[in-house]
């Protein structure tokens, strides 16, 4: 549930509609509509979902349980610098858990959320191809490899 | 046509191809059981997710069960519904079902009448094992007008979700999130109120247990009946008598008009009257409506839209105010019936007594869950005092009989009061399907042609196609005329409508499957249409039986008229009996 409030400007009803028309507007299309509209934004707030119901002819409740149905898909915007730690199987056994529990300490943030400042935010993923640098982080583009729980407070320095 | 022959528990069956072998067991007299399937076969309404995995059977060959209402026939199968293997599996799905479940039947509304609990009790489940490892998960109620939403009760059988989405395309719930969290929700997980919910109650009609129930107005209307400065009416829906019965162990399709009247007589009401004598009321206005707009057309008048439609369904009104709002001067202006009887109650009637209509409180009976929120839209109200107080559906009746210790059964039968009790056999059919159509044309008919009708049964207007129409010859004049139930149907109509492709002049409207004898406030179905089917015939009896059968014969209408109201349509009728719609087409709220 996003507890953000946003106002949709004109050129992002545009893209909205340019995105579901490249579609031919096909309810079955409902997931690539959704996947192009938060490589754009970066997330799906209700607004947005709001517009692709009506593009698609799909009720906004139907929109809705798509997105929350998929991990994929987020309500809440990403930091600036979107932090994701790997909990794949490598990674896991690894300690990738402690490095995870280490970030949500430092930025006091859960899963999925974001912080106040919109600076840092947290997520985890399924193993991103780098098992031989395990445990891994991603901050943004950039990767960091065998990264332990005391690495996280100079990894967060970098960003300030 | 091609068909398979198959064994199931030992025994030889031949059935179509394409058949379930759930439906071939039932040829057989096996008795599969399921909570989520549901076929509502005379309404083309079947719910098959094959998401509670209950009905899972063995196939010989086959290496994981299979679930029968999902699973087709096929040649040289071999099924066995009772196996130790199946037993065990419906087992084990049955109290993981139960583990998450509350455990408060005691006290839940849906107790006695919970799909799950007879499964349970079906299943012989004794003990619900893993409970102090499973955690509840745990939903906030969501309170609305009409209908609450208790979701720690959701079992995911989604019947509701394909009679919102699929039947009646309201669009306003759906399944959301995953795993422990899933639930049906209206968008965003807002309360329904926010939602484009139109108070239906076809999602309350199939609930299998206490998830979605109706909100409770009998403490409200006791209330009201023990207050001594206050005189309270009663007014009853035409559907309700064609099926208060069943509560009462009654056959479907018994009718109980009469120890209905001697129930509430008992219950305390001081005068027990009849919606059907509004719904005469409505189609003396509505159907004056149609030949003005009808004359006024055909004299080329382009600002007289046909088709006209019907108003009198709470659920539909709420439908296109939602949907059609650019459409919204097409339907007629007529209030719904129980609208109408309350305006009149408590004017002409409240003067008759000499009492101040603040004294007086008005409850309804009704079939339906949109009636609750309907009484208390406020433009239904004078100075912040509704016309109808109290809009109760048939089941909080039959339990408020139930808990007034009256034995419906013994009751004898009484007569409604005079002068709002009596109704011609037109209002009585407003409760099915074509019935308000049918009654309208009864009456347009003889005023527009000033000829008696040689034949007031209009049979071509009767069934429960989902939409359907009829030319009727208005002497020379052909009136094509539309009949849609369920609002998915009307939609389609209204689309119609819409593109200025609709030949009709006037339609009928109604938002429940079968009509208001399938409404939401109605006695549950339990996936059982044939229920629905004697209701309708129920009421086409009562029809038949009635010594008057056209609204504007009925000499209380007459008299109405002639003391207090006036020429149809004329001034004071349209301050009383019409209304007018709005736009409510829904903008998303984000809660904070």
């Amino acid at each position: 549930m996003s507890s953000i409030k946003i106002e949709l400007r004109k050129e992002d009803v545009d893209f909205i509609k340019g995105v579901c028309d490249s579609f031919k507007n096909d309810p079955q299309e409902l997931i690539n509509v959704l996947h192009t509209c938060q490589e754009h934004f970066g997330y799906l707030p209700a607004e947005v979902q709001e517009v692709i119901s009506d593009n698609l002819n799909v009720p906004v409740a139907k929109v809705y349980g798509v997105v929350t149905f998929y991990s994929f898909f987020t309500m809440t915007p990403k930091g600036q610098h979107p932090i994701s730690i790997c909990l794949g199987t490598a990674c896991y056994v690894r300690g990738a858990e402690k490095v995870l529990e280490e970030f949500k300490k430092e930025l006091g943030l859960q899963v999925g959320q974001v912080t106040t400042d919109g600076k840092f935010s947290l997520s985890s993923l399924r193993c991103v191809g780098a098992c031989g640098l395990a445990p891994v982080v991603m901050v943004g583009e950039k990767t960091y490899g065998r990264v332990a729980p005391d690495d996280v407070r100079n990894i967060l320095k970098e960003y300030e | 046509m091609e068909t398979v022959k198959l064994i199931i528990d030992n025994k030889e069956v031949e059935v179509p191809k394409g058949t379930t072998i759930q439906k071939a067991a039932k040829l057989l007299g096996i008795d599969i059981p399921t909570l989520c399937y549901m076929d509502l076969h005379d309404l083309n309404i079947e719910n098959k997710p094959g998401g509670c995995r209950i009905c899972v059977a063995e196939v010989k060959g086959r290496r994981n069960l299979a679930p029968t209402c999902s699973t087709r026939c096929e040649e040289g199968m071999v099924v066995s519904t009772h196996t130790v293997r199946v037993l065990n599996a419906r087992r084990t799905v049955m109290e993981f079902i139960l583990s998450d479940h509350p455990k408060d039947c005691l006290v839940c509304p849906k107790s006695g009448n919970c799909e799950l609990q007879s499964m349970a009790h079906r299943l012989g489940i004794r003990e619900i094992p893993g409970q102090e490892y499973a955690a509840m998960s745990t939903y906030r109620k969501d309170f609305s007008p009409s209908i609450i939403r208790d979701l720690d009760k959701c079992i995911m059988c989604r019947r509701c979700e394909t009679m919102c989405n699929t039947v009646q395309t309201v669009g306003a719930l759906s399944a959301v999130n995953r795993g422990f969290m899933a639930a049906v929700a209206p968008a965003f997980e807002q309360n329904l109120e926010f939602s484009t919910c139109t108070y239906c109650g076809q999602c309350v009609a199939v609930c299998p247990t206490g998830a979605l129930t109706e909100i409770n107005h009998v403490p409200s209307v006791l209330r009201a009946l023990v207050d001594p400065t206050k005189t309270v009416v009663v007014q009853t829906a035409p559907a309700v008598r064609a099926a208060l019965g069943e509560e009462f162990g009654y056959e479907p399709g018994t009718l109980v008009t009469g120890k209905m009247v001697a129930a509430l007589r008992a219950l305390g009401f001081k005068y027990v009257f009849d919606t059907d004598f509004a719904a005469d009321l409505t189609i003396i206005e509505e159907g004056t409506e149609l030949l003005d707009r009808l004359t006024r057309h055909l004299k080329g008048d382009k600002t007289a839209r046909l088709p006209i439609l019907t108003s009198c369904c709470p659920g539909w009104v709420n439908f296109f105010e939602e949907y059609f709002p650019d459409l919204k001067d097409v339907p007629s202006t007529s209030k719904s019936p129980q609208q109408m009887f309350g305006a009149i109650a408590k004017t002409y009637f409240a003067d008759i007594l000499g009492i101040n209509r603040k004294d007086m409180v008005v409850v309804s009976i009704m079939p339906c869950l949109a009636k609750k929120y309907e009484c208390q839209r406020p433009e239904f109200s004078v100075d912040n005092n509704p016309d109808v107080d109290f809009s109760i559906s048939t089941r909080e009746l039959a339990a408020f009989i139930k808990q007034a210790n009256i034995d419906l059964k013994t009751l004898k039968d009484e007569e409604f009061d005079a002068p709002l009790g009596e109704s011609s056999g037109a209002g009585v059919i407003f409760g099915t399907t074509g019935g308000v159509i049918e009654a309208a044309v009864r009456t347009a008919y003889e005023v527009h042609t000033g000829k008696k009708l040689e034949r007031v049964d209009f049979t071509e207007l009767r069934g429960l196609e989902g939409v359907r129409s009829a030319t009727i010859d208005f002497n020379g004049l052909p009136i094509n005329i539309g009949i849609a139930h369920g609002l998915g149907n009307a939609r389609k109509l209204l689309d119609d409508v819409r593109s200025g492709k609709s030949q009709f002049h006037a339609i009928e409207v109604m938002a429940c499957p079968g009509g208001c004898i399938g409404g939401g406030g109605q006695p549950l179905h339990h996936g059982n249409s044939e229920i629905i089917k004697e209701r309708a015939a129920a009421l086409y009896r009562e029809d038949r039986q009635k010594p008057l059968r056209k609204s504007h014969d009925n000499p209380f209408i007459k008299k109405l008229y002639e003391e207090f109201l006036g020429k149809p349509n004329g001034e004071k009728a349209h301050h009383l009996l019409h209304t007018h719609y709005f736009d409510k087409k829904k903008k998303i709220m984000i809660k904070q």
